[in-house]
């Protein structure tokens, strides 16, 4: 079969690969393969993007000018919501984790598949069953309490379709934690001969990290919408006061879950950076250790600072106190791992290929996120900025500039592993400039407005807002362009991209010792691991010693 | 010129706008400061270290004096950030003694706001410059937020328990009022304008704002129409605790707990009675859930604040009951009149701890003895303190 497939130039496309061992509409949908999963994660979570991206337009249009006037206000409502939770919930979660993760956990690991493949499968339907409900919300007309779900607004006010979302939310969280689960176990049980810990990649470290906060996190986010929902359809008082609840324990619960989410969001992004960096300066990486102790103590801290987004909502000032200090301890883990990717570079030999511009784009993106994380975290301030635009621009950068840039510097650095092809260079590296230049046009704006005092979810504004509002529908509009490109040029390389080899960025990690695509089973033969992570030194005599 | 039409920093009008903006300045500084730090690394190094002027990288595995370096300098700097953030952060949720209070009533989609002197207004908010305001707020449906940029000022208002804020405005304007916490379709129209006015301005207007009573004198209405008094009747004897001189003191349950007679336990003892039972009081006081809206609440709250002594209580008392009347002088004095030929004992049953020993109407100046009465175990003996400060049981 492999000799239909296109050949050019020196390099051919091996003769099995997960792509063509099978065909036919069953052989993807009753796979087991984690690749073809992968895959499958990949077509849904761009679809979720492509959508959560339209509302996000939609918000910005109407808030180029300060009156309400391209929406109702209910409208307005839903889209700014319904943005929030598709992002979240359908593609900023499980992004990295259930795409890039999924496809290259068991092979960087050396090994032949997820430790249940079965449970894997089932995760992608989960997700997908998540995903109809949450439409079916959205197409019946919409769910508008924003996409913290806070109550009593949405237990009792609001007659959207809250109930619809939130089933959908439960459905999609257990897919995250079969997800988990099986990351978990994978990294446990399944490592190659010589794959000791330490000689894990970070992009695994950083995964499992992300995994242990999906497994522990997620229940409790399940418990709180069954919650929501008992009082919503059965009146049962527990978050609304008048039915003698007490709303911010909601709050509670809620961020108990949502703040580690944005962990399990960023922490597979750290992943994708630490693997990427080492490979175009042609050097191993920077504190190793570092780096991969950082990605625990992010997921232990993290779940001790979620009442850090309530620390106006009338918990008592020596927990804000508690709360606070705890946020500062776990800034520390990220400026650790900032540093020691910077220290990557110095003395490299540095390759400007288009992951690694995102990749260097990333590191200032999320310099930023990070940074302005302390006015959030310094609670004197955080009592006039909190829930303004500065929050919206400190979370964007994070998980747009931070999170969204390393899902595309992954897709850029594993593409031609997933497909065998090169995506082109040029129009990658002008989509990697756009991205950048819209994206900070867009959100850098919105600090100023939050310091100026701009309450988010405002459909209309007071006019002095107006000139920095246009500024980010501006680079908006760049952005949403820097966003589709790759959308287009990816598609292209499927047919026409030049074939790649199974190596062609020279880089280490058992991902580049089998074929591109891999087979089936990942590796003809087991591999055996006899180096570090990161060997750089010896890599271009060792490329076809192993697989 | 530019700033008119393109204003890229907030008004600052209050004490606490300065401070909120010097730490704001300081983080800032640490943030362009590192941001420059990294971009600057990350363009030397790229630019030196490119593969066409350094075509082979130098291996270096790490450095633990570094690491330990970038591990302790931000921690250092962001435990700096930690503490000064919390100063200012105490200094937000402790108003000044002095503070004048004001009630805000938050509902979808306005605000409700009642001054002492009983002056009413709607998305408007009338404050004097100069002196400390002390909002005291409380949402009548969703949860809403107060947030006044400009005086840095901002809390969330809940539901069910109050909250409270302070500001005090440091220059003459028109400010905007912000909800800032989403509370359904017509959210950001829940907006209004907080006027700072010179205090004799402000002394102006609250006689032009037309107010048919004090909240306090409105509050004794509806305390009376709900009949409060057949209990509360500051007699000793009563059926429930006197309220005289309750607000703001220690108040000692029947589990031998104590709690502030703050606004939300005034509130709380009125709609959920059995929550805390006064000590030696029985649980047969019926809820009022349902009988008060928001703003009865805080005028019945602001009556019982302003009961400052004991004869208030009972000059209700006698307008609204048909009992005998008691003698006045000697429940002033804290004598127990239903049991003759006890005087010598004066047994003083209001509902806080340290109980007082004047009873005869306070003077506000004296604050209220801070010698801590000591928690006697339930089920003690009564005992009579020299001081004639005692402690009831039942």
């Amino acid at each position: 079969m492999s000799t239909a497939t296109q050949t050019s130039l020196a390099l051919e496309m091996p003769s099995d690969t997960y792509l063509n061992s099978s065909y036919g509409v069953k052989s993807w949908f009753l796979t087991g393969d984690h690749k073809r999963i992968a895959v499958m994660y990949i077509v849904s979570i761009s679809l979720m993007f492509l959508l959560g991206g339209v509302f996000a337009t939609l918000v910005r249009l109407e808030l180029l000018t300060p009156a309400g006037d391209l929406f109702q206000s209910d409208t307005y409502n839903k889209l700014f919501t319904m943005h929030g939770v598709v992002m979240i919930f359908g593609f900023l979660v499980p992004s990295i984790p259930v795409t890039i993760g999924n496809f290259l956990i068991p092979i960087m690991v050396g090994a032949r598949d997820l430790a249940f493949p079965k449970i894997n499968l089932a995760s992608w339907y989960i997700y997908i069953i998540g995903m109809i409900f949450m439409l079916a919300a959205i197409i019946s007309g919409g769910v508008d309490t924003g996409w913290t779900f806070y109550t009593p607004l949405s237990t009792q006010y609001l007659t959207t379709h809250v109930m619809f979302t939130a089933i959908g939310i439960l459905i999609a969280g257990f897919s995250s934690i079969f997800t988990g689960l099986n990351f978990i176990v994978t990294v446990h049980r399944m490592r190659a001969p010589g794959m000791t810990w330490f000689r894990l990649p970070l992009f695994v470290w950083s995964n499992y990290a992300a995994s242990i906060i999906m497994v522990l996190g997620t229940p409790v986010l399940a418990i709180t919408l069954i919650l929501v929902a008992l009082e919503r359809g059965l009146h049962i008082g527990i978050f609304n006061p008048a039915l003698g609840g007490d709303p911010v324990l909601f709050q509670h619960m809620f961020w108990f879950y949502s703040h580690p989410a944005v962990y399990i969001m960023i922490l597979p992004g750290f992943g994708v950076i630490s693997e990427i960096i080492p490979c175009f300066a042609r050097k191993r990486i920077f504190g190793y250790s570092a780096i991969a102790f950082s990605s625990i103590a992010i997921a232990v801290f993290g779940f001790l600072v979620w009442a850090h987004h309530m620390f106006i909502a009338g918990i008592s000032t020596y927990s804000a106190l508690i709360f606070s200090f705890v946020t500062f301890l776990v800034a520390i883990p990220s400026a650790i791992k900032v540093f020691n990717w910077t220290a990557t570079l110095y003395k490299g030999s540095i390759h400007f290929d288009t992951p690694m511009l995102y990749a260097l784009a990333f590191i200032g993106l999320f310099t930023i996120g990070g940074l302005t994380g302390l006015f959030l975290g310094a609670i004197g301030v955080d009592m006039h900025v909190t829930a303004t635009y500065f929050v919206v621009a400190h979370f964007h950068y994070v998980m747009v500039g931070g999170m969204l840039v390393a899902y595309l510097a992954g897709m850029h650095f594993w593409w031609p592993k997933m497909t065998g092809r090169m995506y082109p260079e040029a129009p990658a590296k002008l989509s990697a400039l756009i991205v950048f230049i819209g994206f900070n046009l867009t959100f850098f704006p919105q600090f100023i407005l939050g310091y100026m005092g701009m309450p988010r979810r405002y459909h209309s504004y007071p006019p002095e807002f107006q000139v920095l509002n246009v500024l980010s529908t501006a680079g908006a509009s760049v952005l949403a362009v820097g966003l589709l490109m790759p959308m287009f040029y990816m598609l292209w390389s499927l047919k026409y991209g030049e074939i790649a080899g199974n190596n062609p960025y020279r880089a280490t990690g058992l991902e580049w010792q089998t074929t591109s695509p891999p087979p089936t089973h990942n590796f003809h033969e087991t591999p055996i691991v006899t180096q570090e992570a990161y060997d750089y030194e010896s890599q271009t005599e060792e490329v076809e010693v192993v697989g | 010129m530019l700033p008119q039409y393109f204003p890229l920093f907030p008004e600052s009008a209050s004490t606490m706008s300065t401070r909120v903006d010097a730490l704001y300045f300081f983080i800032l500084g640490i943030t362009i400061f590192f941001t420059m730090l990294v971009a600057l690394l990350i363009l030397v190094f790229a630019t030196k270290y490119r593969k066409e002027k350094h075509p082979v990288p130098v291996q270096i595995h790490g450095s633990i004096p570094l690491e330990i370096f970038w591990t302790l300098v931000p921690l250092g700097i962001a435990m700096v950030i930690f503490a000064w953030g919390a100063v200012l952060f105490f200094q937000e949720m402790h108003p000044p003694k002095s503070a004048m209070d004001i009630y805000g009533v938050g509902k979808q989609w306005m605000w409700k706001f009642q001054h002492p002197g009983g002056q009413r207004e709607i998305n408007n908010l009338h404050v004097p410059v100069g002196k400390a305001v002390r909002m005291t707020l409380i949402s009548q449906d969703v949860l809403h937020s107060f947030y006044v940029p400009a005086f840095r000022a901002q809390m969330d208002v809940i539901p069910g328990r109050y909250t409270t804020v302070w500001f005090e405005a440091t220059k003459p304007g028109t400010y905007h009022l912000f909800c800032n916490q989403y509370c359904g379709t017509k959210h950001s129209g829940m907006v209004g304008e907080v006027t700072a006015m010179s205090p004799d301005d402000y002394q102006e207007w609250l006689r032009g704002a037309g107010a048919f009573g004090s909240l306090a004198t409105e509050g004794q209405k509806v305390f009376a129409s709900m009949g409060c008094p057949t209990c509360h009747t500051g007699a000793d004897n009563a059926r429930g605790p006197n309220l005289y001189n309750l607000y703001g003191r220690m108040v000692r349950t029947e589990d031998n707990r104590t709690a502030l007679a703050d606004e939300g336990y005034i509130r709380e003892s009125i709609l959920n009675p059995s929550a805390k039972i006064v000590y030696g009081y029985q649980n047969i006081m019926p809820t009022f859930q349902g009988q008060l809206n928001e703003d009865e609440m805080i005028q019945i709250i602001e009556y019982v604040k302003s009961l400052t002594y004991n004869g208030q209580l009972l000059q209700l008392q006698t307008n609204t009951q048909q009992e005998p009347p008691v003698n006045l002088n000697k429940i002033q004095q804290g004598i127990d009149v239903t049991k003759p030929g006890t005087n010598q004992n004066p047994v003083p049953r209001t509902s806080a701890v340290p109980v007082q020993e004047e009873a005869v109407p306070a003077t506000p100046s004296t604050p209220p003895g801070k010698q801590n009465a000591p928690k006697q175990p339930r089920g003690a003996a009564p005992q009579a303190k020299p001081n004639g400060s005692q402690v009831e049981q039942r």
